[in-house]
């Protein structure tokens, strides 16, 4: 007994520490940054050029379709700065995936949090903007925001630290009824009187968020850039983020190390979710200033495949997104030209994991390692797993 | 509330968990035998579209009904089959394949049906149903459970079979010690792959044939995203159901009911928001999940792959 638990400290933490070394292991190490980046990109080329194929099986020409999303999304002087706004809560739910996944928690309920922060924004903004200063509205929102997005986690974060429940499972089923619930609020107690389609009030386009000088750009974007490296900082050099990694990276390990694991995953998950929320505030108060109805932008499942494509490096994160929010702008222009829905972008991406998972066997082969922590692969709750 | 009691509600709610829930119990069904394997199959939603769309499809250019369900069958299974080389045979988490192939089906569903359907909406003529004599004549639940159509029947016939495989033959006792304790049926001298592998598959042509009735017999039309989360209701019926055939129809039929409930309250006069009757098998699956939070069940070894010699 005591011995396994000692392999299982050791073991972890040469898993926690395995990022650092391997950075100093001298020659090799000089190009483990292009192996992982050829790993990143790898799995995208792939995914590329199987969409490509169902392209031309449904008579579209690949090649105009990807030119495309590449004018529109980065080469349009409109197109980046849409490109740039749209990173801006893509950023903040890639922070709060990390932070989840790291810890060893599936928080795939994003969606739902985002989405029913973003219905409250949107429901009290109007309002709160026409009486308080814009700084202290938009504090006061952002704080509402994420409170919501973090309170719309407990139940699965209670289920999954009291009785080992799947919380794949029970974070997705709050995400159907936080969709619905946030639609149930924009229908009634928030809609809008002035309008025909059910929707919330307006924010007037000037009190939206503060624009980047010389752009249209909000500086959403800033907050983003920042919460994405206070989150690598909190993960990688504080006491706290090595306690969710200890959790993520073996949770029998951080048992006998006498940390509270109710707790770290209760936090853990909360924190994720506030996150989600924070992305909902930035998104309604910079870009759309009101929430319609059905509105659902399904930020979260696509995400997955980026952060894991990061190895949940917080920075990694920072050039995926950015390429996320191109394929995701132009594709949606691109689609439009080729009469498809934006859904195309979804398989991409949906390709993209698959082929990552592929690519990540070729390189455990290798002995590199790959982008799941030990523990995380045993995130399959109680059901007796390793006792 | 003494007119909630009246026929025609009842009716209504029994055909109309029926309608709601064999969908759901198909794909449960798969998900216990995934699951009992070792296998958990987080992509069973992805699964049922790419039934639910080729069953369609099938059906429209054939006109067999029966067809198409084969069909969406067959579609699971390929679309299983990934899992199988990528899980089974390779040994790759089960979790991110499962959400990769949630994700790129759905895409790829509505990408087709966009591409072929999107300005003509074709539909789908009902599927006929066979009446069952003299039962079809007892008053209330006769129409609404004994005038169904005959897919109903082969459903509710799969699961008398399933119930006898998994406890009563060397298949089933070979599926568990996949799912709770590999390392022994390997050492019984039984390829584990071989059995996840079956296993894996099986779950595919349920979910697909769940996929398919959903378009085929519930709605007569594909759209994009129509299984709307019963892919992960029917994980949840497995989870409860621990891994018992029985049980998981009646929680497919439960569930299928708190569907059908607001549909139900409708002919009595009680209008409900259309989000609240999105939102209420998400809140039941919830509420069960509270309250039964420590019955849930999953066995020993699922999502880990299974590689000889490694602990």
């Amino acid at each position: 007994m005591v011995a396994t638990v000692v392999t299982d400290v050791v073991s972890t933490s040469r898993a926690v520490v395995r990022g650092a070394s391997a950075a100093k292991a001298g020659t090799s190490a000089r190009w483990a940054w292009l192996w992982s980046l050829g790993q990143a990109i790898g799995p995208i080329l792939l995914a590329l050029l199987v969409s490509a194929a169902l392209l031309l099986a449904l008579g579209k020409n690949p090649l105009t379709f990807y030119r495309d999303i590449v004018s529109q999304g980065l080469f349009n002087k409109g197109g980046i700065q849409d490109t740039a706004i749209r990173m801006a809560p893509l950023l903040l739910m890639a922070s709060g995936l990390i932070v989840a996944f790291r810890a060893n928690i599936w928080n795939i309920g994003g969606d739902g949090q985002f989405l029913l922060a973003a219905a409250l924004v949107a429901g009290a903004g109007p309002p709160l903007i026409g009486a308080l200063p814009n700084a202290l509205a938009f504090v006061i929102l952002c704080v509402t925001a994420v409170v919501v997005g973090g309170g719309w986690t407990v139940v699965p974060a209670y289920l999954k630290a009291r009785y080992g429940l799947n919380e794949i499972i029970t974070s997705l089923m709050m995400t159907f009824v936080g969709v619905n619930f946030a639609n149930l609020l924009i229908k009634g107690p928030f809609r809008s009187t002035t309008t025909q389609v059910p929707q919330t009030d307006v924010i007037p386009f000037k009190e939206l968020l503060p624009r980047i000088p010389g752009t249209r750009i909000h500086v959403g974007l800033v907050l983003a850039l920042i919460a994405v490296f206070a989150v690598h900082y909190v993960m990688t050099r504080t006491a706290f983020g090595l306690k969710l990694r200890v959790l993520g990276a073996n949770p029998r390990a951080a048992a006998h190390a006498g940390l509270s694991i109710p707790r770290l995953t209760i936090v853990g998950f909360m924190l994720s979710g506030a996150f989600m929320g924070l992305a909902a505030a930035v998104e309604v108060l910079g870009v759309w200033g009101y929430v319609r109805a059905d509105w659902n932008p399904n930020f979260g499942l696509p995400l997955f495949a980026l952060v894991f494509l990061a190895r949940l490096n917080a920075l990694a994160v920072i050039p995926l997104v950015g390429f996320y929010a191109v394929i995701s702008m132009g594709g949606h222009f691109a689609a439009r030209q080729a009469a498809l829905p934006d859904d195309f972008m979804l398989m991409i991406v949906g390709l993209i994991l698959l082929f990552m998972t592929l690519t990540e066997y070729l390189a455990g082969r290798s002995e590199r390692g790959g982008y799941l922590s030990a523990g995380l692969k045993k995130a399959l709750g109680k059901g007796g797993g390793d006792e | 509330m003494s007119d909630m009691l009246t026929a025609a509600f009842l009716s209504a709610l029994i055909s109309g968990g029926i309608l709601a829930g064999m969908p759901l119990l198909f794909a449960s069904l798969g998900e216990t035998i995934s699951e009992r394997g070792g296998v958990l199959n987080i992509g069973l939603e992805g699964m049922m579209l790419m039934g639910g769309y080729t069953g369609f499809v099938v059906t429209l250019y054939s006109q067999s009904h029966w067809l198409g369900l084969l069909a969406g069958a067959g579609a699971g299974l390929i679309t299983a089959l990934l899992m199988v080389v990528f899980c089974v045979r390779l040994g790759l988490d089960q979790i991110v394949v499962g959400i990769a192939i949630l994700i790129a089906a759905g895409g790829f569903t509505s990408v087709l049906q966009r591409a072929q359907f999107g300005t003509t909406y074709p539909r789908l003529d009902a599927m006929s149903a066979v009446e069952i004599p003299l039962f079809a004549k007892i008053p209330v639940i006769g129409p609404s459970l004994f005038a169904q159509p005959a897919i109903v029947y082969v459903g509710f016939a799969l699961v008398a079979v399933l119930h006898w495989v998994l406890r009563s033959t060397n298949m089933g006792l070979n599926l568990r010690a996949a799912g709770e304790k590999p390392e022994a049926l390997d050492a019984a001298g039984v390829s584990v792959t071989a059995v996840r592998s079956i296993a894996a598959l099986s779950a595919g042509a349920f979910a697909g044939l769940g996929g398919a009735y959903m378009s085929i017999v519930g709605a007569g039309i594909f759209v994009p995203f129509m299984t709307h989360g019963a892919g992960f209701i029917g994980i949840v019926i497995a989870m409860l159901g621990r891994g018992r055939a029985l049980w998981v129809v009646i929680g497919s039929l439960l569930f299928g009911m708190s569907v059908s409930l607001t549909t139900a309250l409708q002919l009595v006069g009680i209008t409900v928001p259309i989000d609240v009757v999105n939102m209420l098998p998400f809140v039941a699956v919830l509420v069960v999940l509270v309250i039964f939070a420590r019955q849930a069940y999953l066995p020993a070894a699922l999502g880990l792959p299974y590689k000889r010699g490694i602990r």
